[in-house]
């Protein structure tokens, strides 16, 4: 009985947050409410046919797609060159740390306004650069811009919090073992690459998993602020199509359906990750 | 092959100088070991001349080259770490391989040489194992297996032993011993433990706080200890230390320290004794026995003598004599005079 009772509120908490809202999610996902909200109309699997068949839809799982390998590579990327060298300094890493920290305190939406000042196709300073060497900027037009855009947005603000898991990963790497093969011969990025990132692996495969699922989920208010999801819903993730037509479009039952989908593609990509890329893990 | 050349190597990290100057010449294919207490710079000195820590002035010579401004992998040495620093996720093969590899030796040799040094250090059933699967003292051959297989002209040492049980210890510094004469590589070998010291040095270099105290053969050392860290540091249990008004007759110096070790000492009758106490306590290890005095000036004083020799209970006034060739004089600085 005690057991019981110490595990409840966990329980609760898992109910009432997770398995309440995605069994609504499914149920509703089964009918299409009237216009006035009054009746609804079981219609089976009516709602997922009629996605599958949406050409924007589709297209959202690719953009879905770029958006998130971009993102999860550019931060982690970015985060770990810059791990690499603030391990190299002896004096002055904390300052280096504190500065990194900084941007990870931002929230999103606060980080977009940010980035969409700059890159403003009026008033922005990155802009207006560009227009000085000649090139004309517009992610509220252009496709590849935008994405380029919400891509940067979303990775600053995680390029803090990977640099941090990185440090400390490359931190507790013992000294002498990178030593040893500065012995054996290695100059450094030979150490690197054979030695270190081998044994960051354990970090490397957590930030990916924690990254991609940040990049589905919590990059909604990036998106909102600079793009709204455009230009012809070129920055459109299926999280942010969720939203559009859900609350925007009042399609309840297409964004149920929606969720479903998300809330699967979400369970085989952890699945998939946890299978095959940790067994390639050392630890 | 090569010797080793040390110049008046200092070494500071930031104010604070570490090493004061240290000076000797190894011959090639000569086994050094450099001894002393926690912190005295032992693993700094080491680690200069793996060229791991920069010279800060002085120079060090590895053959006929000087090195301090080379990078560790142009000095042709060869390292092993306390902690084996193995590549934890390499196999046995793989770590012992990674240096032949990274100097493009071709891969029949690599494999060659490997399965060598692998029978040399009986390694061979572990070669596909992670270091993880491995016990101690088999990480311990990994480790020496990945120095010799590269065969570079000298060795460093630091502490290769200490994390092994003592029986395992024993056994290690005995095939350390056989291998280094076998190949004859110039070794520079860093211990705390004297034991390991004057077993394994054709010389030691006995430190104390930056400072080589003493540079010799261990015979030498023993017998004629050139300061009285020395003395007290190496041999055990430690030479014994007393004022010159504790020895009945002596008429040397008075500002300096007398020192004669436990087993040149014998009890015996008062007429006889310079040196006089009341005994505390004794130890028996069997072999021989350990009898501890006070002298009146409340310094102490062990004797060690055989364990068939009759042993004084606590509390009885002992006497004891020694060969004056035994007496250590050291002067007010702690130098050896005599
Ligand atoms: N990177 C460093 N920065 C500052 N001081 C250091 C550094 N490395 C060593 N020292 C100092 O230099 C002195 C000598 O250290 P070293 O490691 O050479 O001692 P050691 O003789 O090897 O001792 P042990 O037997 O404990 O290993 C110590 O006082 C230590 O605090
Ligand atoms: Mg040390």
């Amino acid at each position: 009985m005690l057991p019981l009772l110490l595990l409840a509120p966990q329980l609760l908490v898992s109910v009432v947050f997770f398995f309440w809202p995605a069994w609504q999610a499914v149920h509703q996902s089964l009918y299409i409410p009237d216009p006035f909200g009054l009746k609804s109309q079981f219609v089976w699997l009516g709602n997922f046919e009629f996605l599958l068949g949406d050409q924007y839809y589709r297209s959202s799982f690719w953009t879905t797609a770029v958006f998130s390998v971009l993102v999860t590579a550019v931060s982690m990327s970015f985060a770990l060159w810059l791990a690499v060298m603030a391990d190299r300094l002896i004096k002055g890493s904390t300052t280096y740390r504190t500065l990194l920290i900084w941007p990870y305190a931002v929230a999103p939406a606060v980080a977009g306004v940010l980035w969409l000042f700059l890159f403003n196709t009026r008033v922005g300073l990155v802009s207006w650069y560009l227009a000085q060497v000649g090139y004309e900027w517009n992610h509220v037009l252009n496709p590849n811009e935008a994405m380029g855009l919400v891509v940067l947005a979303s990775s600053w603000g995680r390029i803090s919090y990977n640099f941090l898991f990185f440090l400390a990963g490359l931190q507790a790497i013992p000294k002498s073992v990178v030593e040893a093969a500065a012995i054996d011969g290695a100059h450094f990025w030979k150490r690197f690459w054979t030695i270190v990132f081998p044994l960051l692996s354990p970090i490397t495969f957590f930030l990916l998993v924690v990254n991609v699922v940040y990049a589905f989920f919590e990059t909604f208010g990036v998106i909102h602020t600079i793009t709204s999801g455009g230009p012809q819903q070129a920055t459109t993730i299926l999280v942010y199509k969720v939203y559009a037509d859900g609350f925007v479009g009042q399609d309840l039952g297409s964004s149920a359906a929606q969720s479903v989908i998300l809330l699967i593609v979400v369970g085989i990509l952890t699945v998939v990750q946890f299978r095959y890329i940790e067994r390639r893990v050392h630890y | 092959m090569a010797g080793i050349t040390l110049d008046s190597v200092r070494k500071s990290f930031g104010k604070n100088e570490v090493i004061h100057g240290i000076d000797i010449d190894i011959r090639d294919g000569e086994f050094i070991v450099i001894v002393g207490p926690s912190g005295c710079g032992k693993s700094t000195l080491l680690r200069m001349v793996a060229g791991l820590e920069t010279v800060t002035s002085g120079d060090i010579t590895i053959g006929d080259r000087r090195v301090n401004d080379l990078e560790p992998m142009d000095r042709d040495i060869a390292m092993v770490f306390q902690n084996y620093a193995l590549y934890p996720h390499m196999s046995v093969f793989q770590n012992m391989a990674y240096g032949l590899k990274i100097a493009g030796t071709p891969k029949v040799e690599i494999e060659r040489r490997v399965a060598d040094t692998a029978k040399l250090l009986q390694l061979e059933d572990f070669l596909e194992r992670r270091p993880r699967q491995l016990s101690g003292g088999q990480r311990q051959r990994v480790a020496m297996g990945r120095a010799i297989v590269r065969q570079p002209s000298v060795f460093l040492f630091d502490e290769p032993l200490s994390n092994l049980d003592a029986k395992l210890r024993v056994q290690m510094r005995l095939e350390i011993k056989a291998l280094q004469q076998k190949l004859g590589v110039t070794s520079l070998y860093v211990t705390h433990d004297q034991v390991e010291a004057m077993t394994l040095a054709e010389r030691m270099i006995v430190m104390n706080d930056g400072v080589a105290e003493q540079i010799g053969e261990p015979r030498d050392v023993y017998a004629k200890p050139a300061t009285n860290f020395v003395a007290g540091f190496i041999g055990s249990p430690p030479m014994n230390f007393f004022g010159p008004s504790a020895l009945k007759g002596y008429t040397g110096d008075s500002g300096g320290t007398l020192g004669v070790r436990p087993e040149h000492l014998t009890l015996c009758d008062e007429t006889r004794g310079r040196l006089s106490g009341v005994a505390k306590y004794t130890e028996v290890l069997g072999a021989e026995t350990l009898v501890h005095l006070v002298m009146n000036n409340g310094e102490s004083l062990t004797i060690r003598q055989d364990g068939d020799s009759p042993a004084p209970d606590p509390g009885d006034n002992c006497f004891a004599d020694f060969e004056s060739s035994n007496l250590n004089v050291f002067d007010s600085q702690g130098r050896r005079v005599t």
